[in-house]
């Protein structure tokens, strides 16, 4: 595994081409899928996910999910989870 | 339930459980194939599903019922899919219906406009199996000479900016290469390679004498695998799947019997397992006569060893059970003759002694041919062992 990058809110994640993301009517969930696998994701790193798309800076994520859920303050949520789907390969940083 | 009359209680009973979603659905759309490698788990009377295949309208309904059941991940594999000439139409379809389509491949067949249509219809990727990091030893063992084309074929693969998903069967007779076959696979820019030991199931089942490794190669082999992960991390995924032969518990087969995986077979049969079809007295479904929606939450085979009523001892008082579910109920029937034993893998079985006599003989055997020739997986070879009544 590679190590956590610390990540800040000007940089601009994109899902890496090795995996997809999208909703699954029957599981109720975002999946990502990849080759021979797939993750489900829970509800807040689902509405993290769909965010990213290679154009979007991580406060732009952070706002609009504040906007959607009406709830201040995600920044620390939404940087810790982009770290780990970092960390894992899910996302590269533009 | 139990067979030997023994009633237990030191484990909980399991909560009635709650059939999940075959979010994987693995397509063998036929068993025809150019190769003839010696531990191919297809059915060793394959032959049978000739003049039986699946049309292309039945694969569309079979994967669009899966959908509706929740499948996501469709696995496209035989023999070998490029044998079929509609499989870029059932990509294309599957492709809209939501799946993430993984195309299982020897890369035989894999031309430039084979490839190209593919990534048109949607493919996502594309699995290249190896035997061997030499030319010598791949062609041996799938009685072929489909080194160079495989070479190629990855090139093809990286060329049409494919994640490059590298296979390779591991066994007794190229165990010893592993570090030559990871630099094979470094070379190819792979992203992921998968070390798939030999699981000893049909044509691998009669040919484990020749593969089976000694327990010395197989500790080497997995400290180089582990130093060339330490390595390369994230850029080149290595994944060791190690033999069960050398465990003292059985691995949690398909993560428990129609739990999240179904096979559908060239000829339109549902299974919970690639190798299901041998087990006796169960009748599987086939989708010309019921539909995947019907088999999987209805049908008494995709039932039958769901939750732990089918026990018997050591597994129904096992602590583990939830865990490894017996093991594989097809090992239990080969090694055993009973489905419903424990998977003689675990030293709790009291039948174990067959795998420790197995791994006996594989180390007595380090210096010796065995005595039974090797069977490729060919026509001649299926009909004669069918005839011969080998499963």
């Amino acid at each position: 595994m590679a190590e956590t990058v610390p990540l800040s809110l000007d940089q601009v994640p994109a899902i890496d081409r090795k995996y997809r993301i999208q909703w699954e009517e029957a599981q109720e969930c975002y999946v990502l899928l990849f080759p021979e696998g797939l993750i489900k994701l829970n509800g807040s790193a689902g509405e993290i996910m769909k965010r990213v798309n290679g154009t979007s800076s991580i406060a732009d994520i952070t706002a609009d999910c504040e906007k959607s859920f009406k709830q201040p303050d995600l920044e620390q949520d939404v940087i810790a989870f982009l770290e780990i789907a970092h960390e894992r390969g899910w996302i590269g940083i533009k | 339930m139990s067979a030997d009359g023994l009633e237990s209680s030191s484990a909980p009973p399991s909560a009635p459980q709650k059939v999940g979603h075959p979010m994987w659905l693995l397509a063998e759309l036929t068993y025809k194939c150019p190769l003839h490698c010696v531990f191919c788990y297809n059915p060793i009377d394959y032959t049978n599903t000739f003049n039986d295949e699946l049309s292309t309208e039945e694969w569309i309904c079979v994967l669009k019922e899966g959908r509706e059941i929740g499948a996501v991940q469709l696995g496209l594999s035989g023999g070998e899919p490029l044998m079929r000439d509609d499989l870029e139409t059932i990509i294309g379809e599957a492709h809209q219906m939501g799946y993430y389509t993984n195309l299982i491949t020897s890369g035989v067949g894999l031309t430039e406009p084979r490839i190209k249509a593919m990534k048109a219809a949607g493919l996502d990727h594309i699995q290249l199996s190896f035997q061997d990091s030499t030319r010598e030893m791949n062609d041996f063992l799938s009685s072929t000479r489909t080194f160079d084309l495989k070479n190629k074929v990855a090139q093809l693969i990286k060329q049409y900016d494919y994640p490059m998903v590298f296979n390779c069967v591991i066994h007794r007779l190229n165990i010893d290469h592993i570090d030559k076959i990871l630099d094979m696979a470094e070379n190819m820019e792979a992203e992921y390679v998968e070390l798939a030991n030999t699981q000893y199931y049909a044509w691998a089942h009669v040919n484990r004498d020749h593969l089976l490794p000694t327990h010395e190669q197989l500790i080497r082999a997995e400290k180089i695998a582990d130093e060339y992960k330490a390595r390369l991390g994230n850029k080149m995924r290595i994944f060791f799947v190690a033999p069960d032969f050398y465990e003292n518990r059985p691995k949690a087969c398909m993560n428990g019997w129609g739990s999240v995986f179904t096979v559908v077979t060239a000829d339109g049969a549902l299974l919970p397992c690639h190798e299901a079809r041998m087990l006796p007295g169960i009748n599987f479904p086939n989708v010309r006569e019921r539909g995947l929606k019907w088999a999987w939450y209805e049908s008494e085979a995709f039932n039958k060893y769901r939750g732990d009523d089918w026990m018997q001892e050591p597994c129904r008082s096992c602590p583990e059970k939830t865990k490894d579910f017996g093991g594989c109920r097809c090992q239990a029937f080969l090694l055993t003759g009973d489905a419903t034993n424990a998977d003689p893998v675990c030293d709790k079985s009291q039948h174990h002694e067959v795998v420790l006599a197995a791994r006996d003989n594989a180390a007595r055997k380090s210096n010796v041919i065995p005595s039974k020739p090797i069977s490729f997986r060919n026509d001649k070879n299926s009909r004669q062992l069918s005839a011969d009544g080998i499963v």
